[in-house]
């Protein structure tokens, strides 16, 4: 590929080039798009449950489809919708917060976001082979080891697959952020949303492989008829939900540290502010990971662990509390004595501060171990980690491609379009998923296909599906602000926003090269301080010169093609041996590209000094 | 600005309404209206920790509105460059400070309360039921009193009972949030826990864990009766004899048509430990069919005949031959006859 | 456009050649963490094995089956199989390919040396003691967790063979030397491993 390769191209070539690219920036665009799919797909589930909710036993979907809906919403949105939004965003701003022309690794890059789209489709084939899965996206065992038909396999081979791809993308963020930072870019001048990505990469690398493992026992113990689940050969249910939460629980800071860092950035941004206690909030995002692995039995208080595990896991969790609230409380005073501007991407950060410490609040609460034998497991919990995951999380998300589409897509988004797509979700968040505290309290457990007539549930979960409609709308809207926006949307400037950020120093989009030369960073907010002092642009810490690129790759779709047809085999080699074929093809395929990729030699190629000065007169 | 506020305003208030409106729950079965140890035991650290964590909503709200209101970027001071403050060390080692005592606050209570709802110690001298937990249906066993029924668990009001639980088959929890918190049902280990019922009542019971199709199906009752009243129940209750023939000629038919059609492979009527369905002793006595369904002749019928519709994916369904309407009738009337003791659901509270 | 000759033929080898370029440096930093992953991974193995080692189910225990000869002399293969490894990257630095390459065969054949005997192992367990992956949750435990590490042995050995091959005739340069010193670390640490297996599982399994 050559700079010819930028120019108006085919729809086939286009699709080729995605197909293939290893670009940072393009893979954000996948991420967004396979996020984005996926969002809408668990949205559709939600509304299903909340229509199926609306009135007391209700018939609107059997016992056993809506068992599937609720694991599929619970799983796509986590592994397939959040968290590939949230590694879109990485993608697209992390390399251009540090100065970097690319990740560590593009080849894996690839292969992350192609392993995690397979994993997704892979997942939700099973819709069309007789059957999601049912047990949970929590799957507990022997609910799931025991669950006819392949729905939990499709889980199983599913999640295994797009998490590998996961783990890929950690790793790989973690050494693109030791390694490649700009000359001066130190880790103390790191912006938040970087340093929430190195931490986040952290948990994702010490929290998966607990999955992984997790979800191989499952996968033994139902294709391969091993008896780790099986109490009659001595096996143990609790290794399972042991196994899933040292996992689950880091998985929720996987989903919320990320926003924390954009958030920061976005209220220093639109505050004209630096941020207030940087040092603080790194040492706070560092606090809350570490204390993230100490604390996943608080997820099973009413196994039946014995009140001194219990204890001690509920004072760890409710000790989160203290660095969270320190990150509030700096945010407040970012914004104190600021010259703030309101517009769609500080509209979502700032609805996120009220919702989020709703979540905080009721976290406190379900940490409380003997208040959580009442919570455990009912509607209050379901609003809790929604007031977390929605109004941190997605708000998060929402707000990041606000701040982030110009650098993306080159386009602003429409702002009267992002408000109202703001305040129909806004209000349909809280209308859904407030009233369910007080659900839970009277006495709905989750996961329940109907609630009981003559139950006083009534009005709450009427009003609570009313809700989830305002949240679909307002959805609705930011995709057709989204789809507007390419088409007729304002060209962007390099920097819309008055950025303090290296990204912002450069065109949006970046040329695919992003930084002609490596910028000098000096400080906290580079770009900020070479505007304070006069410059308006960053300093060259290198004379321009050739610039290595890597090749685009075809191999991590293959590999990751050939592990989905492994799947498959894995999947129905149960009910027929001929189904091998297809486990020992895929893997072969997985393996066959493996060796390609390491005996073919690829160096990448050189962007030669003559054609970089050429397109800067262009 | 207005707008803001008042739109944040109007869904608390939203909220609210539909909260006065709806009470706290129904009687008896919400966690809200404590009637027993363990939910009070609760609702002692859920207030506790409401109070402080609204206290501290209340704090980031006022900050939150004031920093809306006076730092929005004014007219024509839009080149306002505003002071870039690195921190202020006094004022973060006071929202570090304050929540850490917060937090020691709310952890003594915390630990003291799950001890002490731990405690086994009077286990031995106490009422010991052993709870199992099946897809979709609860077993009681009265230890050393040599009953079992199902569904509906007779305690006497104001004592300690003892449950001992063990799933037969998947992870269910048991809980019943008027009396007390709820505690897993798992298929590996005996969890104990005990319960303590202030007043007597009906109270509705829930399963917690997902543990299939009908897991929302899973309700039973606990009737809490007197201990006089609990006394009779199971005298009463010992000295069933399952082999009695009923006075109806019909119920007599039903009889002999439950027992040609295999019911007893898995039901008991009077005791038998290990009856794998559930006990039919004091059928005519249930608060509800199935769990859930009002105990009316029809309705019988209907869960005989095809007990998939009322409760997918149970475990009776195929289990026995196909019956007809009429059998099922004749069967419905033996079972709702079985009655062996005056206390019932009526009894609690009287 | 500029070749990319001083990768593939340079002029010097540096002391370091493994960590001379930056896509050497990221492969070297890389790794490491992935080996932090593996462990979470290997430790979550352990953790079940621990739990479920007397979850025999009525079938043999561990100290019924295990015998420790043979697997002393497996540790012996493995742990020496790091130290020829070690050689190699000795002669890797000292730019002495032929050397090297030697060494990693030493290596390569210990490794497979091992697995021969761990396959004999768990044949003797099933055909003698009819000891299986299925017959308890300790044989699920067992199989599974010294089998993930044989798997981990497996891989490493093809991946060794590969690179011994295709880079048979081209010698060492700054593109290849990082592939040979990142495999060297995966080695040792699949040795590391082994250590906790051979303790937790073989002697607290005969001992304890």
């Amino acid at each position: 590929m050559s700079i010819a390769a930028t120019q108006k191209q085919g729809f086939g070539a286009v699709i080729w080039d995605y197909l293939t690219t290893v670009d940072h920036k393009k893979i954000a665009h996948l991420y967004t798009f396979g996020g984005g799919f996926f969002f809408i797909l668990g949205g559709i589930e939600a509304l299903i449950i909340r229509i199926q909710l609306i009135k007391p036993e209700n018939d609107f979907v059997s016992a056993g489809f809506y068992n599937e809906v609720i694991t599929m919403h619970g799983t796509t949105m986590i592994f397939l919708a959040a968290m590939p939004l949230l590694l879109g965003l990485m993608n697209a701003a992390v390399p251009l917060q540090i100065g970097a022309r690319d990740v560590a690794f593009p080849f894996l890059n690839s292969l992350g976001f192609w392993l995690f789209m397979f994993g997704g489709i892979l997942l939700n084939c099973s819709w069309f082979l007789g059957g999601a899965p049912d047990a949970g996206w929590t799957s507990y065992a022997p609910l799931s080891t025991t669950s006819p038909g392949h729905g939990v396999d499709f889980y199983v081979m599913g999640l295994q697959i797009a998490g590998a791809g996961t783990l890929i993308g950690g790793i790989n963020f973690l050494v693109t952020i030791i390694n490649m930072r700009a000359p001066g870019m130190t880790y103390m001048r790191m912006p938040l949303f970087t340093w929430a990505t190195f931490v986040t990469s952290i948990l994702i690398l010490f929290a998966f492989p607990a999955l992984t493992i997790g979800l191989f026992l499952l996968m033994f113990d139902r294709m391969f008829d091993s008896a780790f689940f099986d109490v009659t050969l001595g096996g143990n249910t609790i290794i399972w939900q042991h196994l899933f939460w040292i996992f689950g629980h880091p998985e929720v800071y996987i989903l919320i540290l990320p926003v924390f860092g954009l958030f920061s950035d976005i209220f220093s941004t639109f505050s004209k502010k630096r941020l207030f206690g940087y040092t603080a909030m790194v040492f706070a995002t560092m606090l809350i990971a570490f204390l993230g692995f100490m604390v996943w039995a608080h997820h099973m208080f009413t196994v039946g662990l014995g009140p001194v595990a219990n204890t001690i896991f509920s004072i760890a969790t409710m000790a989160i509390a203290v660095p969270t609230g320190i990150k509030i409380f700096n945010w407040l005073a970012t914004m104190w004595g600021g010259s703030i501007t309101i517009n769609s991407a500080m509209l979502w950060s700032l609805g996120f501060i009220p919702s989020f410490t709703v979540g905080g609040m009721t976290g406190v609460m379900v940490a409380t171990v003997a208040a959580d034998y009442q919570y455990h497991d009912t509607y209050f919990v379901i609003a809790h980690f929604h007031y977390v995951i929605v109004g941190g999380t997605v708000f998060g998300i929402f707000a990041g491609f606000h701040y982030w589409w110009p650098k993306m897509f080159g386009r602003i988004l429409n702002e009267t379009m992002g408000k109202i797509a703001f305040w129909t979700f806004f209000i349909g968040f809280h209308l859904t998923f407030f009233i369910q505290h007080f659900l839970g309290l009277m006495g709905m457990p989750r996961r329940y296909w109907v609630f009981l007539e003559d139950q006083n549930l009534d009005l709450g979960n009427f009003i609570s599906t009313i809700g989830a409609f305002f949240m679909a709308i307002g959805v609705i809207v930011f995709f057709i602000n989204a789809i507007y926006s390419q088409v007729k949307g304002e060209k962007a400037p390099a920097d819309p926003w008055d950025g303090r950020t290296l990204e912002w120093s450069i065109p949006s989009p970046p040329p695919y090269y992003n930084f002609k030369q490596l910028p000098l960073t000096r400080g906290l907010d580079p770009l900020w301080v070479e505007k304070t002092e006069g410059n308006g642009k960053m300093t060259p810490a290198e004379p321009l010169g050739e610039i290595h690129m890597p090749n685009n790759s075809f191999i991590p779709f293959v590999m990751s093609l050939g592990l989905f047809i492994a799947g498959f085999g894995f999947i129905y080699q149960t009910d027929n041996n001929a189904w091998f074929i297809a486990l020992f093809g895929g893997m072969a395929i997985a393996l066959g590209a493996m060796i390609v990729r390491s005996v073919k030699d690829d160096l990448g190629y050189h962007i030669s000094k003559e054609e970089l000065e050429r397109e800067a007169d262009e | 600005m207005k707008g803001w506020m008042g739109k944040l305003r109007a869904l608390f208030l939203l909220g609210l309404v539909a909260l006065i409106l709806s009470g706290c729950g129904r009687e008896n079965l919400t966690a809200l209206v404590p009637k027993g140890y363990g939910s009070e035991s609760s609702m002692k650290l859920i207030i506790l920790t409401t109070v402080i964590m609204s206290a501290v909503f209340v704090i980031v709200m006022i900050v939150y509105v004031i920093v809306l209101l006076r730092f929005r970027k004014k007219k024509g001071q839009e080149n306002f460059i505003p002071k870039q403050v690195e921190g202020h060390k006094g004022l973060e080692a006071v929202w570090t400070i304050i929540p850490i005592i917060l937090v020691i606050i709310m952890a003594v209570p915390t630990t003291l309360i799950s001890f002490d709802l731990a405690k086994t110690n009077d286990q031995k001298d106490s009422i010991n039921i052993d709870i199992t937990g099946n897809q979709y249906w609860w077993h009681f066993d009265y230890k050393g009193e040599e009953i079992q029924t199902s569904q509906d668990l007779y305690i006497p009001v104001g004592k300690k009972v003892y449950l001992n639980m063990l799933s037969s088959d998947v992870t269910h929890s048991f809980w019943v949030p008027s009396i007390s918190g709820k505690m897993d049902v798992n298929p590996d280990n005996t969890n104990t826990m005990y319960i303590q019922a202030y007043e007597e009542g009906v109270y509705w019971g829930k399963c917690a864990e997902l543990c299939g199709p009908s897991h929302s199906l899973m309700d039973f009752k606990v009737i809490v009766v007197s201990e006089e009243e609990y006394e009779q129940w199971i005298a009463d209750m010992k000295s069933v004899d399952p082999k009695a023939k009923p006075e109806n000629s019909v119920a007599q038919e039903g009889q002999e048509l439950f027992e040609a059609n295999n019911c007893m492979a898995c039901h008991a009527i009077g005791s038998s430990p290990i009856a794998t369905g559930p006990n039919l002793t004091d059928f005519g006595n249930r608060t509800k069919l199935a769990g859930y369904v009002e105990p009316t002749k029809e309705n019988l019928v209907e869960w005989i005949v095809n007990p998939e519709k009322i409760k997918p994916g149970n475990l009776m369904t195929g289990k026995y031959p196909a019956v007809n309407k009429e059998e099922a009738e004749k069967i419905a009337e033996y079972l709702l006859q079985l009655k062996p003791s005056e206390i019932g659901p009526e009894s609690a509270g009287k | 456009m500029m070749s990319n000759d001083h990768i593939l033929n340079p002029e010097t080898m540096p002391q370091s050649p493994e960590k001379a370029t930056l896509e050497g440096k990221n492969k070297f930093l890389g790794l490491w963490f992935f080996l932090g992953g593996e462990t979470v991974l290997f430790a979550s193995l352990f953790g079940t094995y621990l739990s479920l080692k007397n979850s025999t189910a009525g079938g043999p225990t561990s100290e019924e089956l295990f015998g420790l000869e043979l697997v002393f002399i497996m540790t012996i293969m493995l742990l020496t199989s790091s130290l020829t490894s070690v050689y190699a990257m000795y002669h890797m630095k000292n730019n002495d390919f032929k050397k090297m390459q030697l060494w990693l065969g030493i290596t390569g054949l210990l490794g497979i040396g091992f697995l021969a005997m761990e396959i004999y192992e768990f044949a003797h367990y099933i055909t003698e003691y009819g000891f299986t992956f299925r017959s308890s949750a300790f044989g699920s435990a067992f199989y599974t967790l010294v089998g993930f590490h044989g798997g981990h042995v497996t891989f490493g050995i093809l991946w060794l063979i590969t690179l011994m091959i295709r880079n048979a005739k081209r010698g060492l340069n700054l593109y290849n030397a990082p592939k040979f010193n990142t495999f060297s670390l995966y080695w040792h640490f699949i040795d590391v491993v082994w250590v906790f297996v051979f303790t937790v599982v073989y002697l607290m399994g005969k001992v304890g």
